[in-house]
C-alpha cells in the first residue's frame, strides 16, 4: 500500500488552519455581540419613544468622527497586508503604526465622550442614572455596556497589532510568513464591523 | 505552506473602498436627518449592512478567499438572524 | 482499512519523557492523549463530588421533614450539584475526554490543529472550576439560584452569584476553544484518502458539537457578563423594577443552554454509533442518514429553546411555535435509534460490556426522549412544569444519555488508552447494578412529578413518601454499581499483562495502532482507502 505523507501534518506550520481558526473565533465574537444586539432590539422595540429621546443626548458629530477614524484604520490595516505581500516592509510598518495611532485617537475621543457623560453625573451606578425612566435607563445601560465592550475589543486589537508590528520589525513576520498580520488584521476589521452597526443604532435613531 | 493562491488587492482598490465607506457613512447621517417615518431605521440598517459587506468582501478578503469562508459566514449570519426572528415571536405577539 | 503498524520501540504516550518528568510533564503536555486524560481525571473528580451531592439530596428526601439539612443548604446544594454536573461534567464530558483522545487518531492525524491552545483550554477549564468552587466559600454564602441563575432573583440574592457566573463564563471560553480546535482539526488534518464522507461518525458528531460550542456559548457568555454588570455596576438589563425584562434573560439563557443539551448528547450518540457496528460486526446502517441527522439536531437545536419557558409568560404565539419546533428535533433523534437497531439486525453480535452499555443507553435514552415529548408539548408541560417529572426527564437524557455513553466509551476504549483489559464479568455485574439503581432512582420521579411534587424543595407532603423512599434506595444501589464499575476499572490498570491492540476487532483507525498509542500515534500517516466500518 502506498503511503503518502500528509503535508499539513508533517510541516508544523499550517497557515490555512490558523486562518480558519481566526474566522471561527470571529464567528464567536459576532455572536457575543449578537446577544447584545438581541437585547438592544427587544428593548428598543418595547421603548421606542424613550430610546429616541435618550439618543439625543449623544453627539452625532462625535460618533461620525469615530466611525470615519475606524474606517480609515481598517483601510490602513488592509494596505499593510498588501504592502507585506509586495515585500514592502517599510510601508507595512508605517501602515500598522498609523492604525495604532488612529485606534488611540478613537479611544481618546471615547474618553472625552464618556467623560462628558460622567461630568453630567451620567455613569453606571450614579444617582442620576438610577432615577431615569425605564426606557432611558435601558438605553444608557446598553450604551455604556456595548460601547464599553467594544472599547475592550479595541484595546485587545491594539495589543495584537503592537505585537504584530514588533514582529514585522524583527522580521519574524515577513513576506513569506505573515499569517499573524492577516489574523490581527481580521480581528481589527471585526472591531470595525461591530462599530458600523453600533453607530446607527445608538447615534442615529430617528 | 498554503495551497491557496494569495490574491493581492491593490492599494488603489483599498483606497477606493475606503472612499465608498465614508460616502455611505455620510449618506446614513444625512438620511436620518430627514423624516422618513419607520423607513429611517430600515435605511440606517440597510446602509450599515452594505458597509459591513464591503468591509467583509474587500478588507477581509472574503471575495478572494475560498468559497468555504463565505459559506460559513453566511450560515452563521443566517442562524443569528433566525434566532432574532424566533425571539420576536414572543415580543411581537405578547 | 489501513495497514497494520508494526510494533516498535518508540515510547507510548504514558511513558514518554519530554522536557519535564512526572507531574510537570503532564501539566505541560501538548499531546492530545495526555490532555484527554487530564480532562478525564479532573472530570471524574468533579463527577464523583457531584454524585455525593446527589446522594445527600436524595437522603434528605428519604422522608418528609428535615433530615440532614435545611432549606438554604438544600438550595445551595442543588445549585452546586447542577453547576458541577452540567458545566464541569456533561458539557465538556465526552467531547473533551474522548474527543481529545481519539479524534486525531480516528482521522489519521498526529495531534489536533492547535495543541497549545488545547492545553490552554484545559487550564481555562480548571480555572473556571476553581472560581466556581471559590463561590461556595467566599462572600455571603454559596449561590442558591439553581444552575440557571434566573433573573431577577439572581440579581437580588445576597449569595455569591458573581463568582459562580464568572466561573461559568471562563468554562464557556474553554468550551469554545475546544470546539474551534476540533473543527479546524477536521478541516485540515484528515489523512490522505480520509474524505469527509469517510470520517467515523463520532468525528461528525464532534463537528456538529464544535459548531454549537462556537455559536451558542458566546450568547450565555454575554448574558452572564450582563448579570455581572447589573450586580456590580447597577446598570439595568433584566430587573423589571427599572424596565428590564426578566423573560429576556430566560430567552438568552436558553438560547445557549438548550443547544448545550446537544453539546452533551451529540458526542454521546457518536460514541454509541462507534460501539454498535464493532460489536454487531456489521457496517453502520445509513451512514449518510446519521450524518444528516446529527447536523439536523445541531441546527434545529438552536430554535427550540423556548420550550423551557412555556409557563414564563411569553406570548402564546411563540409557545406553539416552540412546541412545534421541539417536535421537529425528535425526528433526527429517532432516526439515529432506528439506524442503531437496523445495524444490529442480522449482525453477528458479540456481547461485551461496551455493547451492553450501548444497549442500556438506547433504553434509557428512549425513556428520556419520550418523556421529552411530554414536556415538549405545550398542554402537558403546563401540568408537569417545575415538578419532579422534569427532573426525571433530564436525568434520563443527560445522565442516562451522556453518562451512559461516557462509561460505555470508557469500557470500549479502555484497552486502547491503557493497554489493559478489565474483568469483563465484573464490568457486566457493575453495569447491571448501576442500571437497576439508575431506573429505581429516577423512574419514581416521573410518578412523583405527575402527582404534583415540585422540584427543588427539601421537604414534601407525606403522600409522596413511598415513591421518594424507593428513589432514595435506588440512589444507593446506583452508587454501589458505580463503585463496582470504577474499582474494576482502576484495578485493571495494575494488572500485569497487556491487552491486545484490537480486542474487539474494531475497524476504525484507533484499533490499527499499538496500545497504548505512541506519542505521534502513527509512525507514518496512513492512507485511507475505505469507509470507516469496513466489515465484510
Amino acid at each position: 500500500m502506498e503511503t503518502t505523507i500528509n503535508p499539513s501534518v508533517d510541516l508544523h506550520r499550517d497557515d490555512t488552519a490558523s486562518k480558519i481558526g481566526m474566522w471561527l473565533f470571529i464567528f464567536t465574537e459576532i455572536l457575543l455581540f449578537g446577544g447584545l444586539f438581541i437585547v438592544y432590539s427587544v428593548y428598543r422595540f418595547r421603548n421606542p419613544v424613550a430610546f429616541h429621546l435618550a439618543h439625543q443626548e449623544l453627539s452625532v458629530t462625535m460618533g461620525f468622527i469615530n466611525t470615519v477614524i475606524l474606517l480609515i484604520s481598517s483601510a490602513t490595516v488592509a494596505i499593510a497586508i498588501t504592502a507585506m505581500q509586495k515585500h514592502n516592509k517599510k510601508l507595512t510598518m508605517i501602515m500598522l503604526g498609523l492604525t495604532l495611532l488612529l485606534a488611540l485617537v478613537f479611544m481618546i475621543n471615547k474618553y472625552f465622550e464618556w467623560g462628558a457623560k460622567f461630568e453630567h453625573g451620567m455613569y453606571p451606578g450614579s444617582e442620576l442614572m438610577a432615577n431615569l425612566g425605564h426606557g432611558d435607563m435601558l438605553f444608557f445601560s446598553l450604551y455604556f455596556f456595548m460601547t464599553g465592550l467594544h472599547g475592550v475589543h479595541i484595546i485587545i486589537g491594539m495589543v495584537l497589532l503592537t505585537i504584530t508590528l514588533i514582529k514585522v520589525k524583527s522580521g519574524a513576520v515577513n513576506a513569506g510568513k505573515y499569517q499573524l498580520l492577516e489574523n490581527s488584521g481580521l480581528y481589527w476589521h471585526l472591531v470595525d464591523l461591530i462599530w458600523i452597526f453600533l453607530f446607527p443604532l445608538f447615534y442615529l435613531i430617528h | 505552506m498554503s495551497e491557496e493562491k494569495t490574491h493581492v488587492v491593490s492599494i488603489k482598490t483599498h483606497l477606493l473602498v475606503l472612499f465608498t465607506l465614508i460616502i455611505l457613512t455620510v449618506i446614513t447621517v444625512l438620511i436620518t436627518s430627514i423624516e422618513l417615518g419607520p423607513y429611517n431605521t430600515a435605511a440606517a440598517l440597510v446602509i450599515a449592512t452594505a458597509k459591513a459587506l464591503v468591509v467583509l468582501l474587500y478588507f477581509m478578503h472574503l471575495r478572494f478567499d475560498e468559497p468555504i469562508y463565505r459559506i460559513m459566514f453566511g450560515l452563521v449570519i443566517a442562524i443569528f438572524v433566525a434566532v432574532i426572528i424566533v425571539t420576536f415571536f414572543d415580543y411581537l405577539y405578547r | 482499512m489501513a495497514e497494520q503498524t508494526i510494533h516498535h520501540q518508540e515510547p507510548n504516550y504514558l511513558e514518554y519523557q519530554g522536557k519535564y518528568k512526572g507531574l510537570a510533564g503532564w501539566l505541560t503536555t501538548t499531546d492530545h492523549k495526555r490532555i484527554g486524560l487530564l480532562y478525564f481525571y479532573s472530570m471524574m473528580t468533579f463527577f464523583l463530588s457531584g454524585v455525593v451531592m446527589g446522594l445527600l439530596m436524595k437522603y434528605e428526601l428519604i422522608a418528609p421533614g428535615e433530615q440532614i439539612m435545611g432549606a438554604q443548604t438544600y438550595n445551595g446544594l442543588f445549585t452546586l450539584h447542577g453547576l458541577t454536573m452540567i458545566f464541569l461534567f456533561v458539557i465538556p464530558g465526552v467531547a473533551a475526554v474522548y474527543g481529545n483522545f481519539f479524534l486525531p487518531i480516528l482521522i489519521g492525524a498526529k495531534d489536533v490543529a492547535f495543541p497549545r491552545l488545547n492545553l490552554a483550554s484545559w487550564y481555562l477549564y480548571i480555572i473556571g472550576a476553581i472560581v466556581v468552587l471559590i463561590s461556595q466559600f467566599m462572600g455571603d454564602g454559596p449561590p442558591d439560584t439553581g444552575w440557571t441563575f434566573y433573573a431577577p432573583y439572581s440579581l437580588k440574592t445576597n449569595t455569591n452569584v458573581v463568582a459562580a457566573v464568572t466561573g461559568a463564563f471562563i468554562l464557556g471560553f474553554s468550551s469554545i476553544l475546544t470546539g474551534l480546535n476540533f473543527i479546524v482539526t477536521m478541516h485540515r488534518m484528515r489523512a490522505p484518502g480520509m474524505g469527509w464522507m469517510r470520517m467515523p461518525l463520532f468525528c461528525w458528531t464532534l463537528y456538529g458539537t464544535g459548531w454549537i460550542q462556537l455559536l451558542a456559548t458566546p450568547i450565555i457568555g454575554i448574558t452572564f457578563l450582563m448579570v455581572m454588570a447589573e450586580r456590580l455596576l447597577g446598570i439595568g438589563f433584566f430587573d423589571p423594577t427599572i424596565g428590564g425584562d426578566p423573560i429576556l434573560y430566560q430567552h438568552l439563557f436558553w438560547i445557549y443552554s438548550h443547544p448545550a443539551v446537544y453539546i452533551m448528547i451529540l458526542p454521546a450518540m457518536g460514541v454509541i454509533t462507534e460501539i454498535i457496528p464493532t460489536f454487531a460486526r456489521k457496517t453502520i446502517f445509513g451512514y449518510t442518514a446519521i450524518i444528516i441527522s446529527s447536523m439536523a439536531i445541531a441546527f434545529v437545536g438552536y430554535f427550540v429553546w423556548g420550550h423551557h419557558m412555556f409557563t414564563s409568560g411569553m406570548s402564546s404565539t411563540s409557545r406553539w411555535v416552540f412546541s412545534l419546533l421541539t417536535f421537529l428535533v425528535a425526528i433526527p433523534s429517532a432516526i439515529k435509534v432506528f439506524n442503531w437497531t437496523a445495524t444490529m439486525y442480522k449482525g453477528s453480535i458479540n456481547i461485551q460490556p461496551p455493547f451492553l452499555w450501548a444497549i442500556a443507553f438506547i433504553f434509557v435514552f428512549m425513556i428520556g426522549g419520550f418523556s421529552g415529548l411530554v414536556v415538549g408539548s405545550l398542554a402537558t408541560d403546563i401540568h408537569v412544569h417545575d415538578t419532579a417529572f422534569v427532573v426525571a426527564h433530564f436525568h434520563y437524557i443527560v445522565f442516562g444519555g451522556t453518562g451512559f455513553a461516557f462509561f460505555g466509551a470508557l469500557h470500549y476504549w479502555y484497552p486502547k488508552m491503557f493497554a489493559k483489559m478489565y474483568n469483563i464479568r465484573v464490568a457486566n455485574i457493575g453495569l447491571l447494578i448501576f442500571f437497576i439503581g439508575f431506573n429505581l432512582l429516577y423512574f419514581p420521579m416521573f410518578y412523583l412529578g405527575l402527582m404534583g411534587m415540585p422540584r427543588r424543595y427539601y421537604d414534601y407532603i407525606p403522600m409522596f413518601e413511598p415513591a421518594n423512599l424507593l428513589s432514595t434506595i435506588g440512589s444507593w444501589i446506583m452508587a454501589i454499581g458505580l463503585t463496582v464499575i470504577l474499582v474494576n476499572l482502576s484495578r485493571a490498570r495494575k494488572m500485569t499483562g497487556k491487552a491486545v491492540d484490537d480486542p474487539w476487532d474494531g475497524k476504525t483507525l484507533e484499533w490499527q495502532i499499538q496500545s497504548p498509542p505512541t506519542v505521534e500515534n502513527f509512525e507514518e500517516i496512513p492512507t485511507v482507502t475505505t469507509g470507516p466500518y469496513d466489515y465484510k
